[in-house]
């Protein structure tokens, strides 16, 4: 790679999933964050409560993103070569869970029931 | 955590996210004022990413680009089609898509270049002036090199030949994957010239004596990887690696064995060794890559060198500038420059940039600084699912991108991934000339 630059990346997603595809995900992720945010703002505190519910999902996550990319890819776990393969596949997995646990925060604190809306 | 914390890591992150994409448009220089008429013969991945920079970077030029091809061809891909792990479309698209606005394309095959009157002649009949000429047409496979092997052949009686474009790589993989479910002995070539991706035949190898192994035959498979090159890849450090991987695959590496004619109805290739003499073996899969040449008219043209590659016809060009030794207003790029190396993609990425700068600098009357050192780059895969990311230069040297995180001699997960999903993204987002 010649000069790996934000702007070369932004391309090179570009290309990998789409420019509509891919602005649109970076508008769902922006947009689930927002709400995020919103819902820590407008309780004015986390919610533990919400936050069990929220890890619980976590490895669901965790493996619906590696199955994804193994699957997307032609891979197989016993692929793994080095030690930067085990850091990347922890890192699909990590992502994955991270991202699960604030959609699922986020869809709770807005759509939930009473018990996790936090009026009690 | 408490909300501060929460609050202070999501506003990174949403900062992070809200960054603009185009940070280096503030810094783009000025377009440069000119009236030259620059012609671009080939509308490959050379010919089409620097159409688009040019664009970008002069106005008021005229730029015309020279190809019949309708359809672009993304070549990284077609060892894939010839494995059965992606459709023949995956390499194909409209050359119209990837050329930008404001250009003149003309859709015809060039006849011959008039350098010292700077005129390019095509098959329909025009003359067409330039100031500046770039050289990109790519190179021609000589199939008529092999005595008895045709084109009609591939996909039958266990003959492949992946370089021919899609539907070959996709008939290449009929006949390979017979081979993979009955076994028996697959040889796998390589020409005695200089050829595009010098890796790919290797990972063609490789490829099917996975396919086979997972399916549970490796123990009906003779495979033998047969190079009329003294060694199994050009650069030593490589080479080596080659060499273990075979030996721990049970492949036969057989050095100084050049395809000269194959016998189809018995199945048999007849090769000329380093002595001169005939050696026969009989294939039930034999892999052919053609010899490579530059394209006739670079050779009639007498833009080739006189005392390099007689029989091939590479461009005379400077190996750092890619500019034509005895034509300056003349650049050759991609396959057709008669450097070492340097007939991959990946070298066209950095070849590209240094054109386009000596070719700017020229237009305004002063001297380029950028200079191509050989870079070019080969994803090896080495089965499904892992490969090594090789980088190397004129000089034989490993010029890894990522030093110290992704091991160029190490068979790696990573270096699949990039090769199955970054690879053709970074190849169009070069097109486009945004890489």
């Amino acid at each position: 790679m010649q000069d790996l630059t934000f702007e070369t990346m932004i391309a090179v997603f570009e290309e990998i999933f789409g420019r509509g595809l891919f602005w649109a995900m970076v508008a769902v992720a922006a947009l689930v964050t927002l709400a995020y945010i919103y819902v820590l703002i407008r309780d004015r505190s986390v919610s533990w409560r919400k936050f069990l519910v929220a890890q619980l999902s976590m490895p669901v996550g965790a493996v619906a993103a590696v199955w994804f990319v193994m699957g997307m890819t032609h891979s197989h776990l016993s692929d793994l070569g080095g030690p930067i393969d085990v850091i990347v596949f922890l890192g699909v997995a990590v992502m994955g869970a991270i991202g699960m646990a604030i959609l699922v925060y986020t869809v709770e604190a807005l759509i939930g029931s009473d018990r996790t809306t936090g009026h009690e | 955590m408490d909300r501060r914390d929460f609050l202070t890591l999501m506003a990174a992150g949403g900062a992070l996210a809200a960054a603009h994409p185009h940070p280096a448009d503030a810094a783009k220089a000025q377009p440069v004022q000119t009236s030259a008429r620059i012609v671009i013969i080939g509308a490959g991945a050379a010919g089409t990413a620097l159409a688009n920079r040019l664009v970008d970077r002069l106005e008021g030029a005229q730029i015309t680009v020279i190809d019949p091809r309708k359809t672009h061809l993304y070549q990284p891909g077609l060892s894939l089609v010839a494995t059965g792990l992606k459709p023949p479309s995956y390499v194909t698209s409209q050359t119209a898509h990837w050329l930008p606005k404001g250009i003149d394309w003309r859709a015809q095959k060039v006849a011959a270049v008039d350098p010292e009157a700077k005129t390019v002649a095509t098959e329909g009949g025009e003359t067409i002036a330039y100031d500046w000429l770039i050289l990109a047409p790519g190179l021609t496979l000589d199939h008529g090199a092999i005595e008895g092997f045709s084109l009609d052949m591939v996909g039958e009686n266990g003959i492949g030949a992946l370089y021919t474009g899609p539907e070959y790589a996709a008939r290449t993989w009929k006949a390979a994957q017979a081979f993979t479910e009955t076994g028996g002995t697959g040889i796998f070539t390589r020409p005695e010239t200089e050829m595009k991706c010098a890796g790919a035949p290797l990972k063609h190898t490789f490829l099917i004596d996975d396919i086979a192994r997972r399916a549970g035959h490796s123990s009906k498979m003779n495979m033998v990887y047969a190079a009329p090159q003294d060694t199994l890849f050009g650069v030593p450090i490589v080479a080596e690696k080659v060499r273990m991987i075979f030996e721990d695959r049970g492949i036969e590496g057989r050095l100084g064995l050049t395809l000269k004619s194959i016998d189809s109805e018995a199945k048999r290739a007849t090769f000329r060794d380093a002595s001169g003499s005939a050696v026969e073996m009989g294939y039930d899969y034999l892999h052919v890559i053609p010899p490579q040449r530059a394209p006739d008219f670079i050779r009639q043209s007498g833009l080739s060198w006189a005392d390099k590659w007689t029989d091939q016809g590479w461009v005379e060009c400077d190996m750092q500038t890619l500019r034509h030794l005895r034509y300056p207003d003349i650049f050759a790029l991609g396959d057709v420059a008669g450097v070492p190396k340097g007939k991959t993609a990946a070298s066209v990425k950095w070849q590209v940039p240094v054109v386009e700068d000596h070719l700017i600098a020229a237009i305004q009357g002063r001297e380029g600084q950028a200079t191509y050192d050989g870079y070019t780059s080969c994803p090896m895969i080495t089965r499904i699912g892992r490969a090594m990311l090789v980088e190397f230069d004129y000089h034989d040297n490993l010029v890894p991108s990522f030093p110290g995180i992704i091991a160029p001699l190490e068979e790696l997960w990573i270096s699949w991934l990039m090769k199955e999903v970054a690879l053709k993204a970074t190849y169009n987002a070069m097109l486009r000339g945004r890489a």
